[in-house]
């Protein structure tokens, strides 16, 4: 895994210097508050200091987070929060970026930047709060509303294919691609401190859930009494064990897809469980656990991939640095006076 | 040119047109060219014209290239009208051509290349060489093709390959119409081909070849020219492209001010190169960034003057339009940063190797919401060099968005320049906040109206900024009425008040008559030699030039009240006009407009103020 080194002596700050003074204005409920409260929680300890922290959004409701984080932040505009911070985090690479949006932000009218972005690996976290629903507009569906959900706009039910974030964002060469509940904190803490030491973008899928147009979006998987049987948490190195009882397990059938099989039945044993490697740049197992799911398989939680690839900032100083040892032109004064000049 | 001396006839200026298919090799030879007329000393400018299309069809007129320098013993302003000297490659670069060349001028043909085949390619049903329409030119009819062939098989190198080296046996013809100095051009050999030796000697050969030739034609030997020496300020000089003055001027503006400076820029005709440009120099701390689209060129750019870089994106019409919701987040954020535009004609993809000046309106008003823009305006390539630094200047030192408007003909066009001293150019001192400030507010503002630059990594100074509307001074969101009516009014008092930190605007020519010529952009040059032309007649006639469109120079009344009449040339249909309409509604205006793709002749402007007058 590349990773940074994270040395927390230096930092000083606690939760709630971190904690702005400004009304936190999400609605009762929102998915949203308990993601703020773990990323509040969670910034002290990625060994930063507060003025090297900048959090950069789109707009939506998930995008108005850089009000309430006490570090450097800017609010953007419609779907444009990756080349924001793409733009802060180029300039200035010393910078923690955190950006944060939502689906359709990044999803649709940001689609591009967003797949540009972990295409160039530049070194930022996205945290994705995925509600499936347009929030702040007030109830339309998203590029990841499921197919005949009846909104405001698809009152006969949406007859568009949604979006799973993780395959696209795999697809776009994302080296980094996590996914977690929107009601576990230790869970949401844990990886966007993984977010952080990954160098390169980091996206993480929040499965957030918006109280008001679509509550319960991820209730299938995401409530509490489901959550052991329908989901699974990976760790890097770890057998793929899930269930109440911790007796399912992950296998390659023999035409190569993920199965769950109960351990103990039918002469599986733990030994037969597939291990999780996130470090591997092969996308095609990653891409079958970004994508499983209901009805026969878990929901993959935890750091799907992570795997080790050149940053673009870092790419981009040596480049700077190199240059500057080796052109002739080391001043505007060098370079306005290169190539065929006369005198008179 | 009746005044002989040497056997040369004597000139004051001449235009000189290299014209053949695209892969001709025409850019090249005038480029050669224009570096042997600096060393002859002449002050000149040069246009490039060519396809959009990377291999148009060849020989045919869609498909033609061509380049063109003005040169002369005066100041030239202008790359010239009609050509004193045509070459042309083949029948479709004449056909394309004749219209624009001066009775009595002298056209050099590659008589092979006149072969049946490609007349009709061209469109021609007969022979222009021999069915009289050529009567009234000086016609050389020289065997460009076929004795280019000959030297190059000597040395050994394939016939196939000699189709290379014509544009070579052309140039020779020229320079020995000129008597110019070879040297120049086989310096540019021995360096492009250093490690080629044959290429270095045959390219030599075919440049001595075609001037021997040249020698030997008696329709050459009496229709050589003298240009004398221009009699520029003491100083050293170059040849610059416009497109390399903006990038330069760029960069100045970067050393001046001490920012890291950061590009954010998608590709787009005739803008292009100056991302090109810059992207060569990392040498000097430059970062690049080629976005996926328009607006992440410009978005990425405000991310990067939020964390304290001086920031700049460069497009053409289309894609400032894609850039309009983003230069208003600039304009609420109040973070420094410089949008050029080279324009083209338009709307939609229109014309994108064509010049035209119809983005002015859009720059000034092409936003949501109540959303004041500093516009300033390039009026050649040399002077795109000064108001890219001014851009820069005024965006940082008064936190604002700048809109600085090139062209396509000022953008690929070139001219003599005098190369200045970075030192000699004003410090740029943006208002960056101090570590610690207790008193630093995100919103607060100095006596100029302008907030601080507060750069993350910076302790003590952390805030947030964004899109929505924000509480004065504390830079809270606010919905509140009263405080939306303020900021409006203050974003707009700020943009205006810049005018109290741009210079007077100058006159030239009379500055009081009957006719005042309002110009801005590149119909300066045609302009300025149109102006010339009519006070030597007697004409009481001034012109001013408009660098800063908004705001304006603060005497620009004054000085528009001391004429009878104003006439607003333009390549749109107006704009200015509708401007100055709104700012000054105390004068009339009169309009001369062309959206022809191409620039104003000075011909047509005396006769278009000769009308008023």
């Amino acid at each position: 895994m590349s990773e940074k080194t994270i040395n927390v002596n230096e930092v000083t700050f606690t939760k709630k210097d971190v904690t702005s003074d400004q009304m936190v204005k999400w609605c009762p409920g929102c998915g949203d508050h308990a993601i703020l409260n773990s990323f509040l929680k969670m910034l002290p300890q990625i060994g930063k200091k507060r003025e090297d922290i900048a959090v950069l959004s789109g707009i939506g409701c998930s995008s108005r987070f850089p009000y309430y984080v006490n570090t450097y932040g800017f609010h953007g505009i419609h779907g444009r929060a990756a080349a924001l911070a793409s733009g802060t985090k180029i300039a200035n690479p010393n910078l923690s970026v955190w950006m944060v949006s939502g689906d359709g932000d990044s999803l649709a009218i940001g689609g591009n930047h967003f797949i540009h972005v972990l295409r160039r690996n530049i070194d930022i976290n996205i945290l994705l709060l995925n509600n499936k629903i347009y929030g702040l507009t007030k109830g339309q569906y998203s590029p990841t509303t499921p197919m005949g959900k009846i909104t405001k706009t698809s009152p006969q039910g949406t007859i568009e294919h949604p979006f799973n974030p993780g395959e696209l964002a795999i697809g776009a060469e994302a080296t980094f691609f996590a996914r977690t509940l929107d009601n576990n904190p230790k869970m949401m803490t844990e990886i966007m401190l993984e977010a952080e030491k990954h160098k390169g973008t980091s996206l993480i899928e929040f499965m957030q859930n918006c109280v008001i147009f679509y509550n319960g979006a991820h209730a299938y998987f995401a409530d509490r009494e489901f959550r052991a049987e329908r989901t699974i948490l990976l760790k890097h190195g770890e057998k793929m064990i899930y269930g109440k009882n911790n007796d399912k397990g992950l296998i390659l059938d023999e035409t190569n897809h993920i199965k769950s099989v109960v351990i103990g039945e039918n002469g599986i044993t733990e030994d037969d469980i597939l291990v999780h490697n996130a470090t591997t740049n092969d996308p095609g197992l990653h891409m079958m656990l970004a994508t499983m799911g209901a009805p026969d398989l878990p929901v993959a939680l935890g750091v799907i991939r992570s795997v080790e690839s050149r940053v673009y900032e870092d790419q981009l100083e040596e480049i700077i640095s190199d240059a500057k040892v080796n052109s002739k032109i080391k001043t505007v004064d060098d370079l306005l006076n290169s190539g065929n000049t006369w005198e008179i | 040119m009746a005044n002989k001396e040497n056997g040369m006839n004597e000139a004051e200026h001449v235009v000189v047109r290299f014209t053949g298919d695209s892969g001709d090799g025409m850019q090249l030879v005038g480029n050669l060219f224009s570096d042997s007329t600096a060393f002859a000393g002449n002050d000149f400018a040069t246009f490039p014209d060519y396809p959009s299309e990377i291999r148009a069809p060849q020989g045919t007129v869609a498909g033609v290239s061509g380049f063109q320098i003005h040169f002369g013993h005066q100041a030239i302003y202008t790359s010239g009208d009609l050509a004193d000297v045509l070459v042309s490659m083949n029948p479709a670069p004449l056909k394309k051509n004749l219209s624009t060349v001066k009775p009595g001028a002298t056209i050099i043909v590659d008589v092979d290349a006149f072969t049946e085949k490609a007349l009709k390619r061209a469109g021609y049903d007969s022979n222009p060489l021999t069915d009289g329409s050529l009567d009234g030119y000086n016609l050389v009819e020289a065997p460009i093709t076929s004795a280019t062939e000959k030297t190059v098989m000597e040395l050994g190198i394939e016939k196939k390959m000699a189709s290379k080296f014509r544009n070579v046996f052309a140039l020779g013809i020229v320079f020995y119409i000129f008597n110019r100095d070879l040297k120049t051009a086989d310096e540019f050999f021995e360096k492009k081909f250093a490690k080629k030796p044959l290429l270095v000697e045959a390219n030599k050969k075919v440049l001595r070849v075609g001037a021997n030739y040249a020698d030997t034609i008696e329709a050459l030997s009496s229709h050589r020219i003298n240009v004398h020496a221009s009699e520029l300020e003491k100083g050293r000089y170059r040849n610059i492209i416009g497109n390399t003055a903006t990038a330069w001027g760029i960069l100045a503006a970067m050393e001046r001010s001490g920012r890291s400076l950061f590009l954010g820029s998608y590709p787009i005709t005739p803008a292009t190169s100056i991302l090109e440009e810059l992207a060569k120099w990392k040498s000097l701390g430059v970062k690049t960034f080629q976005a996926e689209d328009e607006i992440a060129g410009i978005v990425s750019s405000i991310g990067s003057s939020f964390a304290g870089a001086f920031a700049v994106t460069s497009t053409s019409g289309p894609g400032l339009a894609l850039k309009s919701e983003a230069i208003g987040l600039a304009v609420i954020t109040e973070l420094p940063i410089v949008i050029i535009d080279v324009q083209r004609g338009g709307p939609s993809t229109g014309l994108p190797t064509k010049t035209e000046q119809s983005d002015l309106l859009q720059a000034m008003w092409g936003r949501n919401g109540e959303s004041p823009v500093v516009v300033l305006a390039a009026n050649s390539p040399s002077n795109s060099f000064y108001m890219a630094f001014e851009a820069a200047r005024i965006a940082m030192e008064h936190m604002t968005p700048v809109i600085l408007l090139s062209d396509g003909y000022i953008g690929n066009g070139s001219e003599v320049f005098k190369i200045p001293k970075v030192a000699d150019l004003p410090k740029i001192n943006p208002p960056i906040a101090q570590a610690n400030d207790p008193d630093y507010q995100p919103y607060a503002r100095d006596e100029r109206l302008v907030r601080k630059w507060a750069i993350p990594g910076t302790p003590g100074l952390e805030h947030r900024i964004g899109g929505l509307e924000k509480e004065d001074i504390y830079g809270n969101v606010s919905y509140e009425a009263l405080n939306h009516q303020k900021m409006t009014e203050l974003r707009e008092k700020k943009v205006r008040n810049i005018a109290n930190f741009i210079p007077l605007q100058e006159v030239y020519g009379d500055t009081t008559g009957d006719l005042l010529v309002v110009n801005w952009g590149s119909t300066y040059g045609a302009s300025h030699e149109a102006v010339d032309e009519l006070r030597k007649e007697g004409k009481k006639i001034g012109m001013v030039n408009l660098n800063y469109i908004h705001p304006m120079p603060r005497n620009v009344a004054e000085i528009f009240a001391q004429y009878k009449k104003i006439i607003v040339p333009e390549l749109n249909l107006g704009q200015l006009v509708k401007i100055l309409k709104v700012e000054f509604p105390q004068f009339s205006y009169h309009q001369y407009n062309k959206v022809q793709g191409v620039p104003f002749t000075k011909s047509e402007l005396v006769n278009a103020f000769k009308n008023l007058l």
